[in-house]
């Protein structure tokens, strides 16, 4: 099986690039001739090239039953695990940061409007009092009044502050010298002036809740 | 530990160009799928987020996928989680895909990569060393004469409708060493050229060469030795020819 162009051992070492047409002009040309004249070399070229074809058909690509359908089902639990992955901060965060939201929101509430506790249970608090307003307290006693009221219990020990500190101490307003900050039954609205002719009888009667508050 | 994502594959300049092919008709021609515009749009999609639309894009190259897996684990199930697991990987790196590459190239060497880092840490290489042996101790630098087979024929690619054609060919392939087989399979079943090959498995251009004329002679032979012992007799032949 000689061949004058070249050998049969030197084609089978390039017949692979052959078939892939990794050959120069030359060297193609030289096999050409070689496979015209040697039966067994052209035998081994179409094996070579039918083995390639045979495995390169898309036809050999088989893959398992189920294959497609097992994949796709993994590739949507990792796209809904991504999701579940954002479920399940969201699913404790949310409440969490709504709960945070709401108790700050109450606090905020509370440390506005939140009434401080007054010394009497029986206290009237009092509506729109100007928070500078001067006031006198006395040891003793749970009211506080404006300076000279003729109730202050215990004069000397009195005590001055605004009534802003007195509320915070949780001295309740006189029902007579602050009695227009009061809102009580007697007067109705908060604020409202006392009539200058006001009657005895309502006089008594505001002195028994200034009293009832003492 | 660390996943190996190619993040650059440049599209080969084929080999087979025409001023190259005195013969056309005599060259292979590679019929590596071109991915499209449709396929691009795909890849931005899922890229901007659009998650649902990665199934859509890699189901093209699902099979070529296993395909890989299996050439390197020979293990149905490890060749299926491991495809599972390199299409997980492509997902989460498909930012890192460019344009310039070839998807199913840049998927192909995903899989390769997770099959291979499987393969070292399940220590399957030990058993493949002991299959390497039963070679006869011929190494791929050993000049490699095929068999004289005067009379073959070629086997028509109409046999490939056959299951039996099919199986006989796989495992045909199975019985090939490890490296003859990685090499076979990622040049001519998945259509990689000599680069994306030698690059994929981490070995030279020479030795892809080497590897992928050994393992195509020896699959001639095995086939034309299943020829002879009646693997493709039910063959359906032209009347009045005869494969013997």
């Amino acid at each position: 099986m000689v061949n004058r162009v070249t050998s049969c051992e030197e084609v089978w070492r390039e017949i692979s690039n052959y078939v892939d047409g990794d050959v120069d002009a030359t060297l193609r040309s030289t096999m050409d001739e070689h496979f015209r004249t040697c039966q067994r070399c052209a035998s081994v070229l179409a094996g070579t090239r039918n083995v390639a074809q045979l495995y390169g058909d898309e036809r050999m690509l088989e893959v398992p039953a189920g294959f497609s359908r097992r994949l796709e089902k993994r590739l949507a639990q990792n796209s809904a695990g991504s999701g579940r992955r954002w479920s399940s901060w969201s699913a404790w965060l949310i409440p969490v940061a709504a709960l945070a939201l709401i108790a700050g929101g109450l606090q905020l509430t509370n440390s506005l409007t939140r009434r401080h506790q007054v010394k009497s249970p029986l206290a009237v608090p009092g509506q729109n009092i100007p928070a500078d307003l001067v006031v006198v307290v006395s040891s003793g006693a749970k009211i506080f009044h404006v300076p000279g009221c003729p109730f202050i219990h215990d004069k000397d020990s009195e005590r001055t502050m605004t009534a802003k500190e007195a509320i915070h101490e949780g001295y309740a307003p006189c029902a007579r010298c602050l009695r227009k900050y009061l809102k009580t039954s007697l007067t109705g609205k908060p604020g409202m002036e006392v009539a200058e002719g006001v009657s005895e009888g309502e006089e008594e009667r505001e002195e028994l809740v200034s009293a009832s508050a003492h | 530990m660390q996943i190996r994502v190619p993040l650059r594959i440049y599209a080969r300049e084929d080999v087979r160009t025409a001023s190259k092919m005195s013969e056309p008709d005599m060259v292979l021609k590679s019929p590596r799928p071109a991915g499209g515009a449709r396929e691009q749009d795909l890849i931005s999609s899922v890229q901007r987020g659009e998650h649902e639309s990665f199934y859509e894009l890699v189901r093209p190259y699902e099979r070529r996928v296993y395909a890989a897996a299996l050439a390197i684990l020979r293990n149905e199930h490890d060749a299926e989680d491991a495809a599972q697991e390199a299409m997980l990987k492509a997902f989460a790196n498909i930012r890192q895909f460019r344009a310039e590459a070839r998807f199913s190239t840049w998927l192909i060497q995903i899989t390769v990569n997770e099959a291979l880092m499987r393969r070292r840490r399940e220590r399957i290489v030990v058993m493949e060393g002991i299959d390497d042996r039963r070679d006869g101790g011929r190494n791929e630098e050993s000049e490699y004469a095929p068999r004289d087979f005067a009379d073959w024929r070629e086997i028509p690619s109409e046999a490939l409708e056959r299951k039996e054609v099919r199986q006989r060919l796989a495992e045909a392939l199975a019985t090939l060493d490890r490296k003859y087989r990685e090499v076979f399979v990622l040049r001519d079943m998945e259509h990689l050229n000599i680069q994306e090959t030698a690059q994929a498995l981490g070995i030279t251009v020479a030795s892809v060469k080497t590897r992928l004329l050994r393992a195509r002679l020896m699959l001639r032979d095995l086939l034309a030795a299943g020829w002879e012992q009646g693997w493709f007799s039910r063959l359906p032949f032209e009347k009045g020819t005869k494969p013997w």
